[in-house]
This record gives C-alpha cells, sequence and structure tokens, in this order.
C-alpha cells in the first residue's frame, strides 16, 4: 500500500532523478530494520551483547552451525575427520572463501579466531583443559589435538550462544579482552563503517563475493545466500514509535515488538507477526543462598510452593496461552535434557501451603530486598509479581526499583541487605543458554565461582563434571534428571516458564525462517 | 564591550572546571560499572575485573581525573567505552539533528508565542485573552511525550502527512529535512509557546499602561505600530531573559522529544550513554551542553544592549 506521503514523494523524486540505482546498475533493495537493542560495539568476543552476535552473523562466517533441529553441520567448513582413538579431530575448509578485503581465508586464520575465542567463550572453557593443540596443517586444514576424547567439540565450535566466528588472523590475534576495531570477516554480508552512528543507524552491504554453501537453509545452517543489497538498523527506542514506523512503512523488520503492542501490529493487513525465533526466552528467579533469609533452602522452597508461573508469563507476554508455556524443570522444554524429576514443588501453586511452610521454615520477618530493573520492561513484570506473592506469603519486602546498569552491579554485592545488598533479583535467557549442563549459567553450584547469588551444591558440580565427560545419551538423561532434582531441591533459583518473543514484518518481506538466532541472510524484499 | 566579552569568555573556564569537577566526581560515586555490562551474564568475576582493567577503570580516582583533563586540555575528549569511537565524532554525529530541532523549535515558539502574547495584551480580558491563557495552561500542563503522540497519531497515522520518526540531515535538502522536524518541533515547542505567550503578555500589559504608550496613541500613531515598534521592543529584555532560560528547557525536553521520534540527537546520546555507563560519553556531553548554556548566557547579555541602549557594558 502507498500512502499519500509515499506518491507525493514519488511524484516529487521523479521530477529530479529517475530513480534509486544501486552501481551495478540494477534498483538497489534496502531492507530496514529496528534491532532489539543499540549496536554499541562490533567485536563479538569482547562483548556477549546479542545484538552484536546479531551483526556478527552477517559479517563473519562460521566453522560450524547449529541447524533448525539444533544439530551441528559444516558451514565454513568442508567437514572433519575424528581420529580412531577420538584424540584428533581435523577439519578441511570449503575452497573459495574470502575475507571483505579480498584477502583468502586460510586455516591460520581459523585457529588464530578458534584461540581468540575460546579465551572468553564459557563452554569452550570448560572444554580447553583437554585440548593440547590447535594447529595449521596448510592453507585448508586445521587440527585439535586433545589430551582426552572430547565429543562436544563440535558443538561448542557451532553453538549459537557464543558462536565461534572467524577472522583474518592479524585481527583475531587481538587480546581477547581488548576490543577490535576493524570488522573484516567472511560472512554474507559487509559492514558499512562509515555509515555507523551508534544509537541511530547500522548499515551492511551484500557480499557479492560471498560463495554460499550449497544446500537450503536450515536453521543457521545450509546456504547462506544474500538476497538483499543493503540493510540498514534504525535504532527507535520508543516501542509505540516503531509500532507506527511499522504501520507506516517506514520500515520493514521489527526484531522484538513490544507483546502489549502485538495486536495493533496483527490488525495491520500489510504487516505479518510471527514467531521467528526457534526458542523460547526463559524467565528466572535468583534468590541470594548468601544472606538471610534466602540462606535458608526451606524459605526458598516455599517461595517456590506460591509460584504459579502462568501468573508470570500473563505479566510479560499477555492472556494469550500462545504467546507463553509453563516448564517446571531447568532445562529447555521439548529439548533431550527436559524433565520434571523433583519438579513436583513447583506445581503446588499455593499461598496457603506457602505460608504455611514459611512458618515451618523459621522466617522471622528478615527484610528482602527485590531489585528490578525499570528499563527492561519483561524482567521488571516478572520482579513485580513475585514482589506481590512475597508479600503475600507475608514476607517483608522492600522493592528496589532501578536501572539495568545499577542491577548488574547492585547483584555483585555479597553484603548484607542493610550493607546494600540484595534478596532476589530476576532474568531471563534464551532457552538455548538452558538447554545443556555445560552452558547451563543458573545451574551452576561452584559457591564463590557461581553466577550471583552464589549457591554452594558439591553434588551438582559432580554431576555438572560427569555429563562434560559421558558420550551416552542414556547416561546423559539419566544426569540431567538428577541434575533437575537436585536443583530444585536446593531451589536457588525458581524457573518461571517461557515465552515467545515473535517478530514483526511488512509483508512485502519475504523468505523469513526460523532460525536460532536472527539473520537477515535469504530475505527478500519485494 | 569588547573588554566585557573577553571577561565573560574567560570567566567560562572556572565554570566548566567546576562542572568537570562535579560531573567527574558525580560518575565516579554513581552506581554502576561498565565492564559488566560488557562482559555479560556469562562472564567470571576475572573475566569482568579484566575488562575493567583494559578499560582502566581500576586506576584511582585522582589518576583517572588527571588524565581525563589532561586530555580535554589538549582538546582529546576521550573514546567512548563501548564503541570504541572518539566522543568528538560521536558528538559530531549527533550535534546536527539536536542543533536542527531547537533552531526549527525556537523560530516556531518564538514566531507563535510573542504575537500570542502581545493580541492577549492588546485584548486583555476579551475571549481572545482567554484562549490564548488557556493555551498556555494546556502547554504547560501536558508533556511533551502525550503531545508528540498525539500529533504522530493524526498527522502520521491518520492523516498520512508527515513521517512518524526519523531524521534527514541538511545536506538531503530542506524539505525531507524539515518534515522530519515539524511534529517534534510542535511536541517541543508547546511548553516553551506556553513559557514564552504568558511572559510576553504580563510584560506588554505592564508596559502598555506607561505614559509614552498613551501619548504614542495621543499621537494618532496606528495599533500595529504602537504594540510592535513601541511596547514590544520595551517589553523585550524579560522576554529575551525567557528565551535564554528555555533553552535549557529545549535541552532537557529534547531527550524526551528525540525518544518519541526517534531522532539521533544529543539527547539521546547522552540517555544511551547514561543506561550503559560510558563515563567518557557522559562526560563530553555534559562538558558542551555546560558550555553552550554559559554562551548562551552571554549571547543573551549582549542582545539586551540591542533592544535597550540604557544597558552597557
Amino acid at each position: 500500500m502507498i500512502g499519500r506521503r509515499g506518491v507525493l514523494a514519488a511524484s516529487a523524486a521523479a521530477m529530479v532523478a529517475p530513480s534509486v540505482v544501486s552501481a551495478q546498475g540494477g534498483v538497489e533493495r534496502t531492507l530496514r530494520v529496528i534491532p532489539q537493542a543499540n549496536l554499541t560495539s562490533v567485536d563479538p568476543v569482547w562483548t556477549t551483547a546479542v545484538v552484536t552476535r546479531n551483526h556478527a552473523f552477517m559479517i563473519y562466517d562460521q566453522i560450524c552451525a547449529q541447524d533448525s533441529k539444533g544439530e551441528i553441520q559444516p558451514q565454513m567448513a568442508e567437514g572433519w575427520t575424528i581420529a580412531d582413538d577420538q584424540l584428533s579431530w581435523t577439519f578441511t575448509l570449503r575452497e573459495g572463501l574470502a575475507f571483505h578485503d579480498g584477502e583468502r581465508v586460510l586455516a591460520k586464520d581459523a585457529v588464530a579466531s578458534i584461540k581468540r575465542w575460546a579465551r572468553r567463550d564459557p563452554f569452550m572453557q570448560v572444554l580447553i583443559g583437554n585440548v593440547a593443540e590447535v594447529e595449521a596443517l596448510d592453507d585448508r586444514r586445521f587440527r585439535f589435538r586433545l589430551h582426552r576424547p572430547v565429543p562436544l567439540l563440535s558443538m561448542a565450535l557451532g553453538q549459537t550462544q557464543f558462536p565461534c566466528f572467524v577472522m583474518p588472523e592479524r585481527i583475531a590475534s587481538t587480546d581477547a579482552f581488548t576490543q577490535i576495531r576493524e570488522t573484516v570477516g567472511s560472512g554474507p554480508f559487509r559492514f558499512i563503517a562509515g555509515e555507523w552512528n551508534p544509537g541511530q543507524r547500522a548499515v551492511w552491504a551484500k557480499n557479492e563475493r560471498y560463495v554460499p554453501r550449497q544446500g537450503a537453509v536450515d536453521g543457521l545452517a545450509g546456504g547462506r545466500v544474500p538476497k538483499i543489497d543493503r540493510i540498514e538498523w534504525t535504532i527507535i527506542t520508543d516501542p509505540a514509535t516503531s509500532a507506527n514506523a511499522m504501520s507506516q512503512g517506514e520500515q520493514d523488520y521489527w526484531e522484538y515488538p513490544l507483546h502489549d503492542l502485538l495486536p495493533l501490529l496483527r490488525r495491520n493487513r500489510e504487516v505479518v507477526v510471527q514467531q521467528r525465533l526457534l526458542d523460547g526466552t526463559y524467565g528466572v528467579c535468583r534468590f541470594n543462598t548468601l544472606q538471610p533469609p534466602f540462606n535458608n533452602p526451606a524459605i526458598r522452597r516455599a517461595v517456590a510452593m506460591a509460584v504459579d508461573q502462568r501468573d508470570y508469563l500473563r505479566a510479560v507476554a499477555g492472556e494469550d496461552p500462545a504467546g507463553w508455556g509453563v516448564c517446571e524443570g531447568v532445562f529447555t522444554c521439548g529439548t533431550a535434557l527436559a524433565n520434571e524429576s523433583g519438579s513436583e514443588i513447583l506445581k503446588t501453586r499455593s499461598i496457603e501451603r506457602a505460608k504455611q511452610a514459611l512458618v515451618a521454615a523459621g522466617y522471622k520477618g528478615e527484610k528482602v530486598v527485590l531489585i528490578a530493573p525499570g528499563d527492561y520492561p519483561q524482567i521488571n513484570a516478572l520482579s513485580l509479581v513475585t514482589a506481590d506473592l512475597l508479600q503475600r506469603i507475608g514476607m517483608n519486602v522492600e522493592f528496589v526499583s532501578t536501572d539495568w546498569g545499577t542491577l548488574i552491579q547492585r547483584r555483585a554485592s555479597k553484603e548484607p541487605v542493610e550493607r546494600g545488598g540484595w534478596s532476589v533479583f530476576h532474568t531471563t535467557s534464551s532457552g538455548q543458554a538452558l538447554s545443556l549442563p555445560v552452558y547451563h549459567l543458573f545451574l551452576r553450584a561452584n559457591a564463590a565461582s557461581a553466577w550471583f547469588g552464589w549457591p554452594d551444591e558439591p553434588a551438582i558440580e559432580q554431576l555438572r563434571r560427569e555429563w562434560v565427560q559421558t558420550g551416552d545419551p542414556a547416561e546423559s538423561r539419566r544426569i540431567a534428571e538428577q541434575l533437575n532434582a537436585k536443583a530444585l531441591e536446593s531451589m536457588y533459583y525458581i524457573p518461571l516458564g517461557f515465552y515467545w518473543q515473535p517478530s514483526a514484518w511488512r509483508r512485502n518481506v519475504t523468505g523469513v525462517f526460523r532460525a536460532p538466532a536472527t539473520v537477515f541472510w535469504n530475505i527478500g524484499k519485494g | 564591550m569588547f573588554a566585557y566579552v573577553v571577561r565573560r569568555v574567560l570567566a567560562t573556564i572556572p565554570v566548566m572546571a567546576i562542572v568537570a569537577l562535579f560531573v567527574f566526581s558525580l560518575l565516579y560515586i554513581a552506581p554502576g560499572d561498565p565492564a559488566a555490562v560488557i562482559a555479560g551474564d556469562q562472564a567470571t568475576p576475572d573475566d569482568v575485573e579484566r575488562i575493567r582493567a583494559s578499560l582502566g577503570l581500576d586506576r584511582p580516582y585522582l589518576v583517572r581525573f588527571g588524565a581525563w583533563v589532561w586530555d580535554i586540555m589538549r582538546g582529546d575528549l576521550g573514546v567512548s567505552i563501548f564503541t570504541n569511537l572518539p566522543v568528538s565524532t560521536m558528538i559530531r554525529q549527533r550535534i546536527e539533528p539536536t542543533l536542527s530541532l531547537m533552531v526549527v523549535t525556537l523560530i516556531l515558539a518564538v514566531s507563535i508565542a510573542v504575537p500570542m502574547g502581545v493580541v492577549a495584551a492588546w485584548r486583555q480580558g476579551t475571549w481572545i485573552d482567554r484562549a490564548v491563557m488557556a493555551f498556555a495552561v494546556l502547554g504547560f500542563s501536558v508533556p511533551v511525550f502525550v503531545v508528540g503522540y498525539v500529533l504522530a497519531y493524526f498527522f502520521a497515522l491518520e492523516w498520512d502527512l508527515l513521517p512518524v520518526q526519523g531524521y534527514t540531515p541538511f545536506a538531503r535538502g530542506f524539505w525531507p529535512w524539515l518534515e522530519n522536524l515539524i511534529l517534534p518541533a510542535i511536541a517541543l515547542g508547546s511548553v516553551y509557546i506556553a513559557l514564552i505567550a504568558r511572559i510576553t503578555r504580563a510584560t506588554m500589559l505592564e508596559v502598555l499602561q506607561q505614559d509614552y504608550i498613551r501619548t504614542a496613541r495621543a499621537k494618532g500613531l496606528n495599533q500595529g505600530g504602537i504594540l510592535f515598534l513601541h511596547a514590544l521592543k520595551n517589553a523585550a529584555v524579560p522576554i529575551i531573559t525567557v528565551i535564554g532560560i528555555g533553552i535549557a528547557l529545549l535541552i532537557g525536553g529534547a531527550v524526551v522529544t528525540e525518544s518519541v521520534f526517534a531522532i539521533p540527537g544529543l539527547g539521546r546520546l547522552t540517555v544511551d550513554a547514561i543506561l550503559r555507563r560510558d563515563y567518557p560519553v557522559i562526560q563530553g556531553v555534559v562538558l558542551l551542553f555546560s558550555f553552550v548554556y554559559v554562551l548562551v548566557n552571554l549571547a543573551i547579555d549582549l542582545a539586551y544592549t540591542l533592544f535597550d541602549p540604557r544597558i552597557r557594558y
């Protein structure tokens, strides 16, 4: 549909110029995108920001990648072989790979990139002790030499959570804690650094020399074909303005529309609203296990008895049950390790029983400080539900509303609440990050080294180590059930279920496919 | 006069030094940690510490302050912690949209508010006066973002006359530049119009009681000449003062307006930097705003001499 302004603008443009043409002479097609956040850094190793990872997917390529079923497939690699003793993996790169500056992609580039990434990736940190060396054998082949078999190696390299992107060796040799300045990759799009205005705009152009893998796109695996000439991200911080811009056709694609605005977008016949990401977003209520009252596991369990995940999910994603799902275990629902062993406590859903349990646990009115980020609507909604719930079961709650920047500093404090500490906070995570014990952040219970809240459960850590070593699916499942039961017995965090985060795009945007991350290859515009 | 200007410009140096010390100290004691933001949830405390060290955030207060002041004295505002871009580049990228918004708002507000105030004073007690005052109350009472949403709803969504959001640089043409600024300027200007209209009315009422106005009327001067040449010129000093003070209002209001209309200006840069704790950017922008405010005050003081020859420096 062309609006009044469109007609006027087209008439005016027709008088002064024939059309917008690209350097190649064809009409340039631009996909205008409202990303989920501002692109503040272009280094996907230096920061773990999802928006930076999405940028990196455009300009870099991966050695292997995750398909729509979660399996790892070769991407830059033609394939790999594993020695009979499983102590050596040899990868061979595809022919024709080239960086944006024209240089060939060589095995030494992959090796340098792996080494930099391995310094920061928590998954690889678990495996790295078993790796003796990563070395280039020739221009196209590189090898992992191992002390012990590492069955999860391809999974680590092909993961989506903290992907291993390949950069030129001269850039990848930068220290992993220092931000790189250059944006030279070998991916399907090139970053136009000169047009980057952080907070306003980021621009990519099609990499004309990109050689996609043969085969159909499947999740992040398969043929990554750049079908659009130019991608422009415009940072619009106000959700209502984003919705208006989508409705008026000023933008083509909105990555994370606010749930409250989905009905408005769905009423517009020119806009498609669909679930694009393969995983839901999981809510987490995290306790400080070092300080009263939540240093008492019985009190934590009492709170869990009052939790009804549906209340949380409605607060975040609305009344439509298609927009969310109950998941009463610590592993991502629908994945191989998902189970409800020991999850009965989360099915209590009773304020009265929680009150009784709280009294029986010996709660004496200690102050509970709940910190909530007012600038994160979803996490704030989760926090408000918990605050209400804690008050209803009779706890002495102080609700501290702050911004995310302050929250992440305060949550690092191990002090009592009277000295600036905290008792409870909430966060969210992609389902992908909770699917395996090896990178399940909230499951870790290694005391001072654990995530904020610092639970100390040696049995859980032991189970996790056993899981990393096992290659047997049945054994893996058995360990996962024990992990679920142990975690919910200790209840150092309460799983709050998951909600779907749909995306919205104009009807003339074609080829949108489901994937574990927001990527723009294979997408066209009519 | 020249000596006065030089004196005033030199006086900005201690003012800026105090502002710099204040801003730096405030950020130093404020909660928040950019290293934790960068490192993300998966990072270990050691990782966060290493990032903090690589950014120089682990150095003592005086060392950091000294290094920052030394850089500023050499004209270097530093580098953004997050983007790795020079702060001066980031400010340069953002200054045009904010300046454009402020100029258009200022022109719009003054050209509407001053005649409104003059007419209201001239027709004191009539329905015109009451209508102007009612508009002023409304302008003060309705928040900028509400005005913005209402304007966007009608002019962009319903009637499709103007864009919902965005900014087009002036270099790409006058109309594309202006069409993106009309709605934000009206939204931002609503408070400003109300303020100037009220002050103009009040000052004009006082001036219109003066003997020389009665004399002018007795001499047979037309009403327009009396109002705009004689009365308004004598009422100008307080109006100019309010316009100057209002520039501070515009800077504050621009933060909200830029968010509602997705204008990539300094207001949004400031808010984004504060939320991320991007200290060099916050410090650079606040210093710039302070400098602009000092200069605006100087310009207003100098403008007094144009309207009131009795004022000399």
